[in-house]
């Protein structure tokens, strides 16, 4: 069995594709793996491709949303992309709402909505700063 | 009648082989794919309770019909402590690990049939259907 997930970084994103079935520990070796990168990497976001996993169960399911939330603290934004039809229908009647995880429909638009997510961030820390500056000028 | 196999559920990578052997059987007697989908996924959960809380046991899987239609039949066993309260097991959000809870409540939400059978100190014994 494969045990290890590979990471791909690309630019200020990291990008990684689950195509295993995986087991219990190779999730959880994941989670871990994927957030040192965060750090190291200084990532500013993360695309999960899971067009190839067959299932989600419980387990994959929390993983899912540990990784998104470990990612909010380390402040990089997740997005899960290419969930099968079959996979989505069976999670909610399975009672699991991936709450707070974005999601796409395929690794491009995935990309382009992460690009998004993390520029009106930018932007943001950006007018902030200009606001300083107005009031610097204002207070001289 | 269809093939009967009998699969061990001793360590993780168990329940992957599981999850695959179920997805056989339910391609063999042709549940549609949301279905093969959902007999999958709860396999998974009830073989992952299996382990992490009887200690481990094993899964019979049976390709056969119900009133003429292609039917998968799991019987998931362990030989643990058992369940002491079967009506609160169910419950969404209860569980006695670390786990969401969402185990037994939800695999029966996605299975045709569903029986359970535990006492303290006997183990449980889980039944799941789905059919065409």
């Amino acid at each position: 069995m494969v045990d290890k997930i590979p990471i791909l970084k690309m630019g200020k994103f990291l990008l990684l594709s689950i195509q295993v079935d995986m087991h219990d520990q190779l999730a959880m070796d994941l989670q871990e793996d994927l957030t040192h990168q965060i750090v190291l990497h200084r990532s500013k976001g993360v695309l999960i491709d899971i067009s190839s996993l067959d299932i989600v169960d419980s387990f994959i399911g929390r993983m899912l949303s540990h990784i998104a939330h470990v990612s909010r603290i380390l402040d990089a934004k997740i997005i899960v992309v290419g969930m099968q039809p079959a996979v989505a229908i069976t999670l909610v009647e399975l009672g699991l709402s991936l709450d707070g995880i974005a999601t796409a429909l395929n690794v491009e638009k995935g990309m382009r909505r992460l690009e998004q997510m993390v520029e009106d961030d930018l932007s943001l820390e950006l007018e902030s700063g200009e606001d300083r500056d107005f009031s610097a000028e204002a207070g001289d | 009648m269809g093939k009967t196999e009998i699969f061990p559920l001793k360590q993780e990578t168990d329940i992957v082989i599981v999850r695959q052997r179920v997805r056989k059987a339910a391609e063999a007697v042709r549940l549609g794919l949301v279905s093969q989908t959902k007999i999958v996924t709860a396999a998974s959960e009830i073989a992952r309770n299996a382990l992490i809380y009887g200690g481990g046991g094993e899964c019979v899987i049976e390709e056969t019909t119900k009133d003429g239609r292609g039917a998968v039949r799991l019987v998931i066993s362990d030989q643990g402590e058992g369940i002491a309260n079967l009506d609160r097991a169910m419950v969404d959000g209860y569980t006695s690990g670390s786990g969401m809870g969402l185990g037994l409540g939800g695999a029966k939400r996605l299975v045709d049939q569903f029986a359970i059978e535990s006492q303290p100190g006997q183990g449980t014994r889980i039944e799941l259907w789905k059919w065409r």
